[in-house]
């Protein structure tokens, strides 16, 4: 061909330039990162009290489920109200193998993720025939039903059989933790790597071949198709994907817990995260983390100040509606930008306060000392 | 060469292609015809979107209609759409790199990398294409369709909206597609400034059937495509 003559070395030329372009990628992005989660290891820790371990162990765990969710929500456009019911298969699974075997923690974390894994596609296969509102409330329909279901079997503690529950509620064993973190803080740590390793899972695949099939398939359908795109296939991927983590989070709840309970789920549980995740944004990782913070820490502070939990039902309810009026990106979008705009807005400030050199077209004293915003400059 | 015979496809009521029977040999083809001709339906059929009611299409010796439509792109079925469908949130790199291509490794990267200056999009290949002018992105469409060793690329009217510059640079890079790939390139478009620049041979449907095919000056000058297209005949 005479293709490969014409064009060969001025691409190899340029596929260089590329793998060199490629290796920094996003220098700042990444040390934002490394700051961020050396932070929540070591720096966190120490300043806790148990109260605030406890529920930040519960935000590390509670973000791989938001990441799940944000994965199919924001890169597949699959909403899903059923997340935390595929959480409590992975809590169940995990808390079952724990109990039957003694084999390592992690092992136990990673078998719970992939049975999670095989149930969430089963219901996947079908499911994702439908999409938006019907797909939302068959999912919907899922999570009670599971709820219902794990209400009548009972989470195990210690039994026997299949279920592994024993028919009471007193002088049950805990479910054990791994050997390096049996503590509370030590367990806290434990969650955190967990999290950091599936956020670097999500992202590996958005940064390759699934996630600009994804992000294709979410914008158009016809393009994927049109490239070759087996949409099929890679939904069920991001399906399965976001079941695998959440199940992973599951077996880490079972730990967390020590003792399951089903009284200690519910079907709302499942419209909460979708709320959260929302919010907090499901076009980014980051959103991710906001949307734990605001499940799990956010009840906690108020708990602590001794505020009505109804309150917090209320406030997720208006800050969806944010998100669906002003803020569709959520959270980790919008807050940066605001940030950037308060920015602007105060050296404007500082600079008209300053007793400098007085510029020539004063304002007049009635009107405030605010420049007009970016976008009305342009 | 692509050898379309007796295509026909019906939308419950509507006949949109009415028995076509249409080749096409090689290079940069137009094919034109009135708004609701079935050029559009018959860019649906071969890159698999519609299934026809009956017919048959044989592309370089391949049954076309025998492949589920994700396959057709590995096969090298390319095309571009009326409204253009760049992904806004992936790079310039990453959406050609979408494209399913035989290639792996660096060579895979080498080749998307030419595509995109083939195209000559103009931006960085890192740059979001959420950042780029409209005309840009058909670039970054045209970059995708060149990409991954194509065998036969569609064009549906990829001009539509363009200001006349651009459509002068969009005119050269479709003239040399054939050179560049060796691909088989058919345009749908109605300008026909670009397609009598672009294309040797061109057909003309009207009401999902063949009226004239040939040199593309000569389909031009047709009676029957004048008739069709412009409507001049009952005027003179």
């Amino acid at each position: 061909m005479t293709v490969e003559t014409k064009g060969g070395a001025a691409a190899t030329a340029a596929a260089q330039r590329l793998r060199l372009l490629r290796r920094p990628q996003r220098p700042a992005h990444l040390a934002v990162v490394v700051v961020f989660a050396a932070f929540a290891l070591f720096a966190l820790p120490p300043l806790m009290s148990l109260y605030y371990t406890g529920y930040m162990t519960l935000v590390a765990i509670y973000s791989i489920v938001t990441l799940g969710l944000g994965l199919l929500v924001g890169r597949t456009g699959l909403y899903s109200l059923g997340q935390g019911a595929v959480l409590q298969i992975g809590a169940w699974t995990g808390a079952r193998l724990l109990f039957a075997t003694s084999q390592p923690f992690p092992v136990v974390v990673i078998e719970a993720g992939l049975v999670t894994m095989g149930i969430g596609t089963v219901i996947g296969l079908p499911a994702l025939r439908l999409r938006g509102l019907y797909l939302a409330l068959i999912t919907l329909m899922l999570a009670g039903a599971v709820t219902v279901a794990l209400a009548t079997v009972n989470f195990p503690n210690g039994g026997g059989g299949f279920t592994g529950y024993n028919g009471t509620s007193v002088h049950i064993p805990p479910i054990r933790r791994p050997s390096i973190a049996g503590t509370d803080p030590a367990y806290y740590r434990y969650a955190v790597v967990v999290a950091l390793l599936m956020f670097a899972l999500v992202y590996a695949h958005l940064r390759t071949r699934p996630g600009r099939a994804w992000a294709a398939i979410r914008q158009s359908e016809p393009a994927a198709l049109a490239a070759g795109i087996n949409t099929t296939f890679y939904k069920l991927w991001a399906w399965s994907l976001a079941s695998f983590i959440t199940g992973v989070a599951g077996a880490m709840l079972a730990g967390q817990a020590r003792y399951l309970y089903s009284i200690n789920f519910s079907t709302q549980d499942s419209i909460i995260l979708l709320a959260v995740a929302l919010m907090g944004g499901v076009y980014n990782l980051w959103g991710a983390v906001i949307g734990a913070l605001l499940m799990q820490l956010l009840p906690a502070i108020l708990q602590n100040l001794g505020v009505s939990y109804a309150w917090l039902t209320i406030l997720f309810g208006l800050g969806v509606l944010q998100v669906l009026t002003t803020a569709p990106a959520g959270i980790a979008d919008q807050f940066p930008k605001d940030a950037r705009r308060l920015g602007g807005l105060l050296t404007r400030l500082a600079r008209a306060r300053r007793p400098g050199p007085p510029r020539p077209p004063a304002a007049p004293p009635g009107t405030p000392p605010q420049a007009p915003s970016r976008g009305e400059a342009t | 060469m692509i050898q379309v015979e007796n295509l026909t496809v019906r939308y419950g009521g509507v006949t949109s292609l009415d028995g076509l029977s249409l080749v096409f040999e090689k290079g940069t083809c137009g094919l034109i015809g009135p708004n609701g001709a079935g050029k559009t339906t018959f860019f649906n059929v071969l890159s698999g979107f519609v299934r026809p009611a009956s017919g048959s299409v044989r592309a370089f010796g391949e049954d076309l209609l025998a492949l589920p439509h994700f396959r057709r792109a590995r096969w090298g079925v390319r095309r571009t759409f009326q409204t253009e469908q760049a992904i806004e949130e992936l790079s310039v790199y990453d959406n050609v790199a979408m494209m399913s291509s035989p290639l792996r490794g660096a060579a895979r990267r080498a080749d998307v990398l030419g595509a995109i200056e083939f195209a000559g999009v103009g931006a960085p290949p890192l740059a979001r294409v959420g950042t780029l002018s409209a005309g840009q992105r058909r670039l970054v469409e045209l970059a995708r369709a060149v990409a991954g060793r194509p065998r036969l690329i569609l064009l549906d009217e990829p001009a539509a909206g363009l200001p006349d510059e651009e459509t002068a640079h969009l005119a050269a890079v479709i003239k040399a597609i054939p050179e560049y790939t060796g691909a088989l390139t058919i345009l749908v478009d109605h300008d026909m400034s670009l397609v009598s620049a672009v294309c040797e041979t061109t057909a003309v449907l009207d009401f999902g059937r063949l009226i004239a095919s040939g040199p593309t000056a000569a389909v031009l000058r047709d009676s029957r495509v004048m008739r069709a297209y412009l409507g001049t005949a009952e005027v003179l």
